[in-house]
């Protein structure tokens, strides 16, 4: 199966040559998501398989009298498909537990991302480490204030408000969730990553990024009329071009 | 005369309290909300592949929403939930508990027309300015809560909420009905244990109606408030919509999304189990056997009821649950997985090695099994949060919901129609008809044939990344346009696309054969016996079967002596032993499978 594109090259061509399955991967927890996925997938399968071979024997063979055996027929075969099901659901909590049930590493790049009708909005908090307080009341897209950040606060002075979202490869990156009027859902199909921003809620998410590229950013929480061009940009890239970039965002922030 | 026939046509088909008219009109009314949203798909289908086709310019995007919800709401509400459950119950369910009408006639009747009129403000609610809603038949605040948060959501979305609150009056209602009729108006003889498997689904989906429409009913109230009222259930403080903020209370809106799945969930449940019920009985009425482990199949009914109420979480994966929540639902769901298999494993085991008979209602049952088991399997897939997390919301979400939601129910709808036609058929003057039988054959085949042309590919585009809700996947605006990766990664998905377009023009093309059967056969069916499919369940009892119904008076005692599906095999083929037939033949007949020795 068109797995073999987990190494796929850092361009979009490798969309087109396998573009009925999964797209590449381009994070740490994607190979084992995938490979869940398409176990998944086969079980499905054969399952479907079997029960249709069953149904299509039990039709066409000869009239016999018809079956009792409760045990052999009802429960034992439940009692597998119980066991099945089991293993699979723990293998699946284990992911999740792992992508989920603990934050990011004091560590991690903090990046906030903010939906809005219908536009993605990231934060880097620049030098100070800190993101400066934002104010609905101050939100202004027209004058470059999207997010309505409070220019009395210290802490916005250097914060950097872009819409592209860029990100070095293998440093692990925390992002928080905002929304600004309604829920929208982020959604980066090669990072094997979707999560609501919801208004009046901050939700964590962190991910390792992994394969240098240029990605999609999609809204998958339907937001109103403009859901389907709510889109943004994601690039990886190697950390010292990452440092590069971020340092020219600043130095023409800086007046 | 003519006013004095007018009447009488009022008075039969309109004001009536008669249950079985009243079955025929929630019929009518789900027919005629099919094929709206049917019409509605077709539109969305051809949009997304042909922008500027048959019009000369795009459907706009709000437009496109506003379809997408209307046909999610009809079809969930005014078809799938109504002709089952409603239609079919009506018609149907007195009969095969031996009752002579249901418990709450005038009830009954308040509860067609108050769906009628829901169905109506549903509507009309595109006619009003700014259209209909655009939030989807989930409604999410802010979207659904703040008037200006886009096109249709001022008095279209009120329009939507009154007529879902309307709607879950008349099938709250509806369903105490349903309950109260089985609880009290069984026959003599009808014991638990012999209520036909379609009864079980019934019972068990009026409780679930019960409790779930009850919170929607709530909930619905509280958005009103939101938006009328001043309050803030579902808003939090300092939301910002198109230029507005809101100030007040500080809501939130994953209490909407708590209490609508508490609600969206078992609904589907509802639209399923009465079909669930009636494949069983179908199977082995055409099998002529027993349905296998009968006592099981009871108690799985009951049991995807019960479960089908805790397991509301897993459409919250993403929406910014704690993640120890998800891995609660997680196992709920998965476990709701057990019942389901059951069922099938029964139903293999029913029709194995029993050279069934081929009517058209029995070719629709076993699609409505092959259907089942092929969405069914994706079930326990998107019960992973992990696998939700890039499944969520794309297009293998859509073709794992409609294939065993809307295709298998459908199937079950068609199973019944084709069965019950001489029933729905009957009057006082003429015994009832049946249906083309050949006609029927190729009906079901097309559409078999169709409906996974249709859904077996959404499978792919939804792994390749396809959300739903698009308005578009070409000419995407915005920052690098169709060359965006946004704009590569949805246009990658237009061969398949055009596929399923193809696929669903087909599908929809094909049920034009089943209208025109349907017609054709109300005029000039063949006429029917009174016992055509040799079933063993009361509802063809001789008495039973007329329509109008003879008088009360005249209806001889109705004693039920044994479980359904009882066949005998003779030397001379086998003959059934109708639940109503006294001549206890052996009392092997009394016995249940789950009292049968192992072989």
């Amino acid at each position: 199966m068109p797995l073999a594109c987990k190494t796929r090259p850092a361009n979009n061509s490798a969309l087109l040559l396998a573009p009925w399955f999964l797209p590449a991967d381009a994070s740490s927890h994607g190979p084992a998501l995938d490979h869940q996925l398409l176990l998944n997938l086969w079980i499905a399968l054969s399952l479907l398989a079997l029960a249709h071979l069953i149904l299509l024997a039990g039709l066409v063979a000869r009239r016999r009298a018809e079956a009792t055996n409760l045990w052999r027929i009802e429960y034992l075969p439940l009692i597998a498909l119980a066991t099945l099901f089991t293993t699979l659901t723990i293998k699946a909590e284990r992911l999740w537990a792992a992508t989920r049930y603990t934050g990011a590493s004091l560590t991690a790049l903090q990046i906030e991302v903010t939906g809005v009708q219908f536009a993605w909005y990231f934060r880097y908090p620049g030098p100070d480490a800190a993101f400066g307080i934002t104010r609905p009341q101050l939100v202004a897209p027209g004058e470059g204030n999207p997010l309505g950040l409070d220019p009395t606060d210290p802490n916005s002075a250097d914060d950097q408000v872009t819409s592209e979202l860029v990100i070095p490869a293998n440093r692990e990156v925390d992002l928080r969730l905002n929304a600004q009027d309604v829920i929208h859902g982020l959604s980066i199909p090669e990072l094997r990553l979707k999560q609501n921003a919801v208004p009046g809620q901050t939700i964590h998410i962190h991910f390792t990024p992994t394969t240098p590229g240029t990605y999609a950013i999609l809204c998958t929480q339907l937001c109103g009329l403009g859901h389907y061009r709510m889109n943004a940009t994601l690039r990886i890239l190697p950390p010292d071009q990452f440092t590069a970039w971020l340092a020219s965002k600043q130095k023409a922030a800086t007046p | 005369m003519t006013s004095i026939r007018s009447k009488n046509f009022f008075k039969t088909y309109i004001a009536t309290t008669d249950h079985r008219t009243i079955g025929i009109q929630y019929l009518v009314l789900a027919l005629i909300s099919v094929a709206i949203g049917t019409l509605l798909s077709l539109l969305m289908r051809i949009h997304l592949v042909w922008p500027t086709w048959p019009l000369s310019h795009p459907i706009l995007p709000e437009d496109y929403l506003a379809i997408v919800t209307i046909h999610g709401t009809i079809m969930l509400f005014f078809v799938l939930t109504t002709a089952p459950q409603a239609g079919f119950g009506n018609l149907i369910l007195p009969a095969q508990i031996g009752a002579r009408s249901m418990a709450f006639p005038v009830l009954n009747a308040s509860s067609f027309w108050l769906t009628a009129t829901a169905l109506l403000i549903l509507l009309s609610s595109t006619f009003v300015p700014g259209g209909a809603a655009i939030s989807g038949w989930t409604a999410y605040p802010p979207l659904s809560a703040v008037p200006g948060a886009g096109p249709g959501q001022g008095l279209g979305m009120d329009l939507w909420l009154v007529s879902i609150a309307l709607f879950a009056i008349a099938t709250t209602a509806s369903s105490i009905n349903t309950l109260t009729t089985i609880i009290r108006n069984r026959c003599h003889g009808m014991t638990w244990e012999r209520l036909p498997l379609t009864v079980w689904g019934w019972f068990t989906a009026a409780i679930l109606s019960l409790i779930a429409f009850s919170v929607v009913l709530a909930a619905i109230l509280l958005l009103l408030c939101d938006r009328h009222a001043g309050t803030s259930f579902f808003v939090p403080n300092g939301d910002l919509v198109s230029g507005v903020i809101h100030h007040g209370g500080d809501g939130s809106p994953l209490l909407w999304l708590h209490l609508f799945w508490f609600f969206g969930h078992p609904e589907v449940y509802i639209a399923i189990l009465p079909g669930l019920g009636l494949t069983s009985m179908l199977l082995a009425n055409f099998s002529h056997r027993k349905v296998f482990a009968y006592r099981t199949m009871i108690t799985t009914t009951l049991l995807i009821g019960f479960l089908g109420i805790l397991l509301w979480g897993h459409h919250m994966f993403v929406a910014g649950l704690n993640p120890f929540v998800s891995s609660a639902f997680s196992i709920s769901t998965t476990a709701i997985a057990l019942p389901a298999s059951a069922k099938v494993l029964s139903w293999l085991a029913t029709i194995w090695r029993s050279k069934p008979q081929y009517t058209t209602a029995m070719l629709f049952s076993l699609g409505f099994v092959s259907l089942f088991v092929t969405g069914g399997l994706t079930g326990p897939i998107l019960a992973q949060p992990i696998l939700d997390e890039y499944l969520h919301n794309t297009f293998f979400v859509v073709a794992h919901f409609h294939l065993i939601m809307a295709m298998a129910g459908v199937f079950a709808l068609y199973a019944a129609t084709y069965y019950w036609f001489p029933l729905i058929t009957a009057t006082t003057k003429h015994p009832g008809r049946l249906m083309s039988e050949p006609l029927g054959h190729l009906h079901f085949w097309l559409t078999l044939i169709g409906a996974y042309a249709v859904f077996l590919p959404m499978h792919l585009t939804g792994l390749a990344g396809e959300p739903r809700h698009y308005a578009q996947l070409t000419g995407i605006p915005g920052p690098g346009g169709s060359l965006s990766p946004t704009g590569l990664l949805l246009a990658q998905t237009i061969p398949l696309n055009l596929h399923i377009t193809y696929a669903a023009i087909f599908l929809a093309t094909a049920q034009l054969l089943f209208l025109f059967n349907l017609f054709r056969s109300l005029r000039k069916g063949q006429f029917a016996t009174s016992n055509p499919w040799r079933a063993t369940t009361l509802e063809w009892h001789p008495a039973m079967n007329p329509f109008p119904p003879i008088p009360a008076s005249d209806i001889p005692v109705i004693t039920v002596h044994r479980a359904p599906c009882h066949y005998e095999s003779t030397a001379n083929g086998d003959t059934s032993l109708p639940q109503w037939t006294s001549d206890p033949v052996s009392q092997i007949s009394i016995e249940d499978t789950t009292n049968a020795k192992p072989e």
